[in-house]
């Protein structure tokens, strides 16, 4: 059995060295193409008439007019009369024309007669008795699921949770799945238990989960030396990716369609758009090669690309390409939920963590949005929780990365962060003290948070909560914890080796800018000998074996695995080959520097040229998998810990935050490219600054519109926002072994946390929600004054 | 270019006095334009207490320089440059991303100065020099600048990229030793959601130090 294990440090000659991202010369020289980017030849292009209703039912479409407009090639209704809207914005009728002017003027030659429903749009604490609880569901509450685009999973769980009031007979199933049903749903629905007794209610905006509770909580309380209670929370916020979302699509004919897609799941969307479009998924061909930023939003085709394959084949197949405007794209394309908590959490004198309380509610729009796993990390030892999750006219939440998890780290830290400052304790000495309960990665953390300690100066720098300073300039330290999974998904990689010495290396994944072309080939230049550029590395079309969706941080364990074993069976296929020539046994052969030799003799080298001529005239093959239970050892790994500081400096007269320092400590098992990997973490730093002081879906309680959607008001941080930053990648012994973990998602968890408690810290009072805005700051100090 | 019908002989004239009219500031001059039939020659008309010629509503012929080289194409007065670029040109290093003029991914250079091309006019690009990320590169060599952003990975996406590299030449050939309140306002119109500033000001040290 060959060894496909990861190679120690002292041979490795690329894994876990300093890589400098090799599309990067494409992407400074404006030549990486985007799906934005794709002119194909004829292409129409489409636009779409939404909803300016946040809840209405769609009463009349006149479209006659806008089909009589010169250059107006096809008018696709999308939700026609009698469909319900659920959120302003939503789409209507989509038209293609010869150009995007054209298309807008057509738009607004649409006639469609709404009849206005009630909307709610606040995510404010459910007023009291207003919350019910969620009994089970029908067929009918399914469809208005799938209608409201709540994700797959959270389907499943509401399911299982609730159960169904009748058994969906085959019909019923049908149904669903030609509304787009996946099939873990159908089969949830399948299993469901049913509860024939409970009559469907209508239901109310408010639903509760059951309660949760751990240990013995009342006991607990009791006996808690120190109680502190307060309000923690972070709002509905967007994705904002800077290529929006869409896609082109053609017929190339009647039976088959090319899609170009800006898309985190190049080889998940055929399967998606399949059913919809009545197509078998094997006709339709997506490919994509750069795009413009993901975070969780892009897995789906949408309606908008079902769309482009509709209205494209009512314009003769002619290629149709719909990406969306700014607003829309802030509006309707994604969204993180929005979780807000009344916490109480009792402790010892001493520090020792005994006992949490939690009433916390959110919304991720009609689905209701999930529910943040607290107390996060820390394992409170008695806990009672109870979560409402607020369906709202907000519009559709999407996975945001890290679902649910920087909420969760907000309410949390924030919370144990005010009970240590009631205590008199330094939070660092503080959470240290309680780290056994982050099992089992206390010692991680232990490890991270000295680390983190030195380089950000903390027992320098931090003082009790305060005294931050006189005068109107007050200084704060704050920290935060997180976690994550990252287990590598499904990979398939195809790698050959040609006689010529050339070698082609396919895979369907897509590279979001995280570095996936380049750790691709850092792990196959390395176990093959030979430099990156000569390998031919194809991502991204459905050409190649299939790859999963990149979400999670599951794509860098996968796709290094399923490369390293691909690579490894090329090499020892190609051993095989050449062993006869070098006088030597395969096992005794070794790929390095460009050669084939035999080990420990340099005199018996052939060139790597030379040696792949031995493989004769045809080219040798191989398919490298992950999972591959056949091929050991497992080469991802699950779970990892992370730790960040902040310092900030909070003008108390202006209420103006100011980050002046962070760090992140942050391990990932086995790290690929430690360059791209730092970015990482820079990256969600800077993203973390971002939400953390500015970002906002702000609603209009009136017109339930949303009332920041472009990029003036819908305020991301710029350069000068951002401060010294530094990261340390946890590497080595205790950490490399593990194998290969995803980092996409941990280092962006913490930071609103820790600069939420930095300005604590600072100014001697909380801020209770994110994001840290002026007038919140300055509220905070009024309060503070006034108590 | 993929609009190449040939130019006739009545070229709108080059309107150089009046450079830089926004969009919105055109919008209301077109305003006055609507029954104007679709004729080649611009009819003057006073506006704003001066008199200006109206193109369109249809296609006129266009004229333009962008990276030395000229380019033509019939285009309705109400096209943008950005459009323009990247619909006709094929030019698509520039990006459209907010449209308004908030986000810098569509920065551009136009007589040298740094411009939004998502508000700019193509009819206004007359006559101006205009330089996009493409023609940064001297062969296959990479520009200091584009260098130092490879080195220092300041992408990751990718897609703000271009407006950057753009943003970061025109001041570093105006502050070849930037001070920070230089970057300050020099990069103050561009934005980046996957976090890359960080490498952008390794970027433009390294470029500083050793000249560009």
């Amino acid at each position: 059995m060959p060894d496909y294990s990861w190679p120690p440090e002292d041979k490795r000659t690329l894994i876990g060295k300093r890589i400098t991202r090799v599309d990067s010369p494409l992407k400074v020289s404006g030549q990486a193409q985007y799906t934005y980017d794709v002119h194909r030849p004829g292409m129409l292009y489409g636009k779409i008439l939404r909803c300016p209703y946040a809840a209405a039912k769609i009463v009349s479409i006149d479209t006659s007019a806008a089909e009589k407009m010169p250059g107006v090639k096809a008018v696709h209704v999308i939700q026609g009369p009698n469909t319900t809207i659920h959120w302003s914005g939503d789409e209507v009728v989509a038209v293609a024309a010869v150009d995007e002017a054209t298309a807008e003027d057509a738009i607004r030659a649409i006639k469609v007669e709404y009849r206005k429903l009630p909307h709610l749009v606040s995510d404010a604490e459910p007023p009291k008795g207003a919350a019910e609880e969620q009994g089970p569901l029908s067929v009918d509450d399914i469809d208005d699921m799938l209608d409201n685009q709540v994700p797959s999973q959270q389907m499943v769980k509401q399911i299982q949770d609730y159960g169904m009031t009748e058994k969906a007979d085959e019909r019923g199933l049908r149904m669903l799945k030609s509304d787009g049903a996946s099939d873990a749903v159908l089969d949830a629905v399948r299993a469901a238990t049913v509860h024939t007794d409970v009559a469907a209610k209508p239901h109310s905006n408010y639903q509760k989960a059951a309660a949760v509770t751990v240990g013995d909580p009342d006991k607990a309380f009791s006996e808690a030396e120190v109680v502190s209670e307060g309000l923690y929370g972070t709002p509905v916020i967007t994705h904002c990716c800077l290529e929006s979302h869409g896609s082109t699509s053609e017929w190339t004919d009647d039976q088959h369609l090319f899609v170009h897609m800006s898309t985190q799941n190049v080889s998940g969307i055929a399967g998606q758009m399949a059913e919809k479009i009545k197509l078998p998924a094997t006709n339709i061909r997506l490919h994509q090669d750069h795009i413009g930023g993901g975070f969780g939003s892009k897995f789906g085709p949408d309606r908008w690309g079902i769309a482009t394959a509709e209205i494209s084949k009512k314009a003769g197949g002619k290629p149709v390409r719909i990406m969306l405007e700014r607003d829309a794209e802030l509006k309707v394309a994604g969204a993180r939920p929005s979780a807000y908590a009344r916490v109480k959490v009792g402790a010892k004198k001493d520090g020792t963590l005994v006992a949490w309380q939690s009433d916390s509610w959110g919304t991720g729009g009609p689905g209701g949005g999930g529910s943040p796993p607290i107390p996060y990390v820390i394992n409170i030892p008695n806990q009672r929780k109870q979560h409402t999750g607020i369906r709202n006219n907000i519009g559709p939440a999407r996975a945001w990365r890290a679902p649910n998890h920087p909420q969760a780290a907000v309410i949390t830290m924030c919370a144990l962060d005010d009970l240590a400052a009631k205590l008199n304790l330094d939070p660092l000495e503080f959470f240290l003290k309680n780290i056994e309960l982050a099992r089992p990665r206390h010692e991680i953390y232990r490890e991270e948070f000295g680390i983190a300690s030195d380089l950000m100066g903390w027992k320098q720098k931090w003082h009790p909560r305060g005294q931050g300073g006189s005068g109107n300039t007050a200084r704060g330290m704050g920290l935060s914890m997180h976690t994550w999974g990252g287990r590598g998904h499904s990979s398939h990689c195809d790698l050959t080796i040609h006689p010529d010495g050339s070698v082609e290396l396919k895979m369907g994944t897509q590279d979001l800018g995280t570095g996936t072309r380049t750790c691709i080939l850092i792990v196959a230049a390395d176990t093959l000998g030979i430099p990156m550029n000569a390998i031919n590395l194809q991502i991204g079309d459905t050409m190649y074996p299939p790859d999963g969706g990149s979400g999670g941080s599951t794509t860098i364990g996968g796709v290094s695995s399923s490369t390293r074993r691909a690579a490894v069976d090329a090499r020892d296929g190609l051993f095989a080959k050449v062993a006869p020539a070098l006088g030597a046994q395969p096992d005794q052969l070794e790929c390095a520097n460009g050669t084939v030799r035999v080990k420990g003799d340099s005199s018996k080298s052939l060139s790597w040229k030379e040696a792949c001529s031995k493989l004769g005239a045809v080219p040798l093959t191989v398919r490298g998998n992950n999972p591959d239970p056949s091929k050991p050892p497992d080469l991802t790994n699950s779970g990892v810990g992370g730790v960040q500081m902040a310092e900030v400096e909070v003008d108390t007269d202006t209420g103006i935050v100011k980050v002046k320092k962070m760090v992140a400590v942050q391990d990932c098992g086995l790290v690929i490219d430690l360059k791209t990997a730092e970015s990482q973490c820079l990256g969600a730093l800077i993203m973390g600054i971002s939400y953390a002081l500015f970002e906002e879906k702000v609603m209009d309680p009136t017109t339930g519109r949303m009332l920041n959607a472009d990029m003036q008001f819908y305020r991301l941080a710029g350069l000068s926002d951002i401060p010294e930053l530094v990261v340390h990648m946890m590497t080595g012994k205790g950490y490399d072994e593990r194998g290969v973990i995803g980092l996409g998602e941990p280092p962006v968890i913490s930071p609103g946390a820790a600069i939420s408690n930095a300005v604590a810290n600072a100014i001697g009072v909380r801020v209770p929600f994110l994001p840290l805005t002026p007038d919140r700051v300055l509220s905070a100090l009024q309060q503070k004054a006034g108590a | 270019m993929r609009d190449d019908d040939p130019i006739h002989d009545d070229v709108p004239e080059k309107t150089e006095e009046r450079s830089g009219v926004s969009r919105r500031g055109f919008l209301k001059i077109a305003g006055v334009s609507v029954a104007v039939p679709l004729v080649a020659r611009p009819e003057m008309v006073w506006a704003a207490g001066e008199q200006v010629p109206v193109h369109g509503p249809g296609k006129v012929p266009m004229e333009f320089t962008i990276n030395g080289k000229k380019y033509k194409a019939n285009l309705e007065p109400r096209v943008t440059l950005l459009d323009a670029l990247r619909d006709q040109f094929d030019l698509t290093g520039a990006k459209r991303v907010c449209d308004r003029a908030e986000c810098g991914a569509c920065t551009v250079l136009m007589d040298n100065k740094t411009v939004y091309a998502c508000s700019l006019l193509a009819i206004e690009a007359q006559g101006k020099q205009i330089t996009t990320v493409e023609s940064l590169m001297q062969g296959e060599k990479l520009h200091p600048v584009q260098q130092a952003f490879v080195e220092n990975d300041a992408s990751q996406c990718g897609f703000c990229t271009p407006g950057f590299v753009i943003a970061c030449k025109a001041m570093i050939d105006k502050h070849p030793n930037p001070s920070p309140e230089d970057i300050r306002h020099g990069l103050a119109g561009n934005l980046c959601r996957c976090g890359t500033y960080d490498g952008i000001k390794k970027a433009i040290a390294q470029v500083g130090q050793k000249g560009a």
